[in-house]
């Protein structure tokens, strides 16, 4: 999909670019007031702007230069807001055929298995007030996706739950994303959620997106580690190759594998792992008296100034040639060691967060 | 009671309830309006609106009667079209109570819109609802604490009004005497048993309103 918006009122001006594949998840993800949420709006058809350009799957939905501007109600779009906007005065049944109704889905194609992907059925008859926070954005998502969307806008929607309804859902979250096969496009300022979720990263910053990219690729890039400040680091998908006969993991990916303390998933599963910088130092040689069990041969791609005071970010490649490690080092390390591009070197990672 | 006290009374409900309809018919777009509009407008027809609550109503009245009369502007389009003037008719009436009692129940609703805010019209969009359909699907629904209170007002409110009913409608008994110019007939010719009855049922009738209206406190508001 092809997105281009310029909007402008006295002190913010938007002017962003998106070009995005057709399948994902993508994180909109910047500081509050980058004008992430006014972006959503304007692909939603909510805000018009005087330049806009919008299309999905090859279909145009906006071009104000050619006076295209489908409203809001004629895109096929789902759109997921913060709080879960449940009509009060509907059951939770009534807002699920709401739309399903005025989408032409009133035979409600999709209606039985999204009740069960979402785990809502026990709560047709309900009013959403006596609906938990949780419950709520799951029937809210649910609404969404029956009108059979081709395009999906959501806006921080766990950013209004507390951290035990957050993880309740984001395991949803994760099985819509295997299940979807329509852009996804979900602004979050929570790094780990992005993490979790999505396959491609843009970044906005003052009404401009500044980069997008492949998750792994853009959490990895020193120079942007500003953006997520302490939380830089990389992404690894995994597969669980066999458990050590002292209960360890060994988590196989392209560019060697990783032993981790026992996590319950059978073998074969897929895992995405994150790795903070901070959990990763260099070593100049192999050790073999390190408690540390995990390290990697790699290169030095790049190293540059962490946003951290007196400490550096270094990007290296693994063996594979494509894995990305992201490493912070004080500043006196890297002098001591003389740390440049080109170098090899042992990256050793003290831990590994699974994702999911 | 006598009859012309019981033909009071149902003139008097036929008025109110005439003209509760025609303002939840005529005041619900200008509340609409009045809540989502941006123009530089809505401070003026906000005032215009809220007018009869600060005027005598002999002031509303006796320009309505000069716009309405054979030399006014209305009453002479009235006259070339052939239609019957309004003042010191039934209809007539009904006009001066739309309007007298218009702040009473666009504002209510105007409330109740601005309540709502634009999120549910907005999700309702994203629904695939066109803004008809999500006006009468989610705005009016949730809206509906509003129009009660908006009904019952502007009920009473008529029921009550008396000055500009006298400066429209005269006095005359079955076509325009409404139960307040009434007690003030029985008042004058000094009958205080009859007005006494009308009096205190006016009494009663106003507080059993305002106790279901204040009394019903559970407003249904937006789930947040």
């Amino acid at each position: 999909m092809e997105a281009h918006f310029c909007i402008g009122w006295p002190g913010f001006t938007l002017d962003a670019a998106l070009s995005l594949p057709e399948k994902g998840i993508t994180a909109l993800f910047g500081p509050s007031g980058s004008g992430k949420t006014t972006l959503l709006r304007c692909m939603a058809g909510l805000e018009r702007s005087q330049a806009g350009f919008l299309s999905v799957a090859g279909e145009v939905w906006q071009d104000e230069r050619r006076g295209i501007f489908l409203p809001v109600h004629k895109r096929p779009l789902g759109l997921v807001f913060q709080e879960a906007s449940l009509f009060p005065h509907l059951s939770v049944q009534e807002n699920l055929r709401y739309g399903m109704k005025r989408a032409g889905n009133g035979r409600g194609e999709g209606f039985e298995a999204m009740l069960d992907l979402l785990s809502i059925r026990a709560l047709l008859k309900r009013a959403p007030d006596s609906l938990s926070g949780g419950e709520r954005q799951r029937v809210a998502i649910a609404r969404a996706l029956l009108t059979r969307p081709r395009l999906l806008l959501m806006d921080e929607p766990l950013a209004a739950l507390d951290m035990k309804r957050k993880l309740e859902i984001l395991p949803y979250l994760e099985k819509l994303h295997d299940e979807l096969s329509i852009p996804v496009i979900y602004i979050s300022h929570s790094l780990d959620e992005v993490a979790r979720l999505a396959d491609h990263i843009a970044l906005i910053e003052n009404g401009r997106i500044t980069v997008t990219g492949s998750l792994a690729d853009i959490l990895s890039r020193p120079g942007l580690a500003a953006a997520f400040a302490d939380e830089a680091g990389a992404i690894l998908e995994t597969t669980m190759a066999g458990r050590e006969p002292d209960g360890l993991v060994r988590l196989a990916f392209s560019g060697g594998s990783l032993l981790i303390a026992g996590v319950g998933h059978e073998a074969g599963k897929r895992l995405r792992c994150r790795i903070h910088a901070s959990d990763v130092s260099l070593a100049l040689s192999a050790h073999a008296d390190t408690s540390i069990l995990n390290c990697l041969p790699a290169t030095v791609v790049a190293i540059e100034e962490a946003p951290t005071p007196g400490h550096a970010l270094a990007q290296l490649r693994l063996m594979d040639g494509e894995t990305l490690l992201l490493a912070r080092i004080t500043e006196r390390s890297r002098r001591a060691l003389n740390i440049t591009p080109g170098l090899k070197l042992i990256a050793q990672v003290k831990s590994v967060a699974i994702l999911r | 009671m006598d009859n012309s006290s019981l033909a009071a009374i149902w003139l008097t409900c036929k008025l109110a309830t005439l003209t509760t309809a025609l303002l939840l018919l005529v005041g619900t777009p200008i509340a609409w309006w009045l809540a989502n509009t941006r123009s530089r407008l809505k401070g003026a027809v906000g005032a215009v609106v809220a007018l009869p609550l600060v005027l005598p109503p002999t002031v509303l009245g006796f320009y309505l009667l000069l716009a309405l009369g054979p030399h006014g502007f209305i009453g002479q389009a009235m006259d070339a079209l052939g239609l019957q003037r309004l003042p010191f008719t039934f209809a007539g009436l009904v006009v001066a109570s739309v309007l007298y009692s218009m702040p009473f129940v666009v504002q209510p609703i105007q409330n109740a819109f601005e309540a709502i805010g634009k999120r549910p019209m907005e999700v309702a969009a994203s629904l695939r609802a066109s803004p008809w359909d999500a006006f009468f699907s989610v705005a009016l629904p949730l809206a509906r604490p509003g129009f009660v209170t908006a009904a019952t007002l502007g009920f009473a409110h008529t029921v009550g009004e008396f000055g500009v009913v006298l400066m429209m409608g005269g006095n005359i008994p079955g076509k325009t005497q409404v139960l307040s110019v009434k007690i003030f007939d029985y008042v004058e010719n000094a009958n205080y048993t009859q007005a006494h009855w009308l009096a205190g049922g006016m009494v009663l009738f106003s507080f059993a309103v305002l106790l279901l209206l204040y009394g019903r406190r559970k407003q249904a508001g937006w789930s947040r």
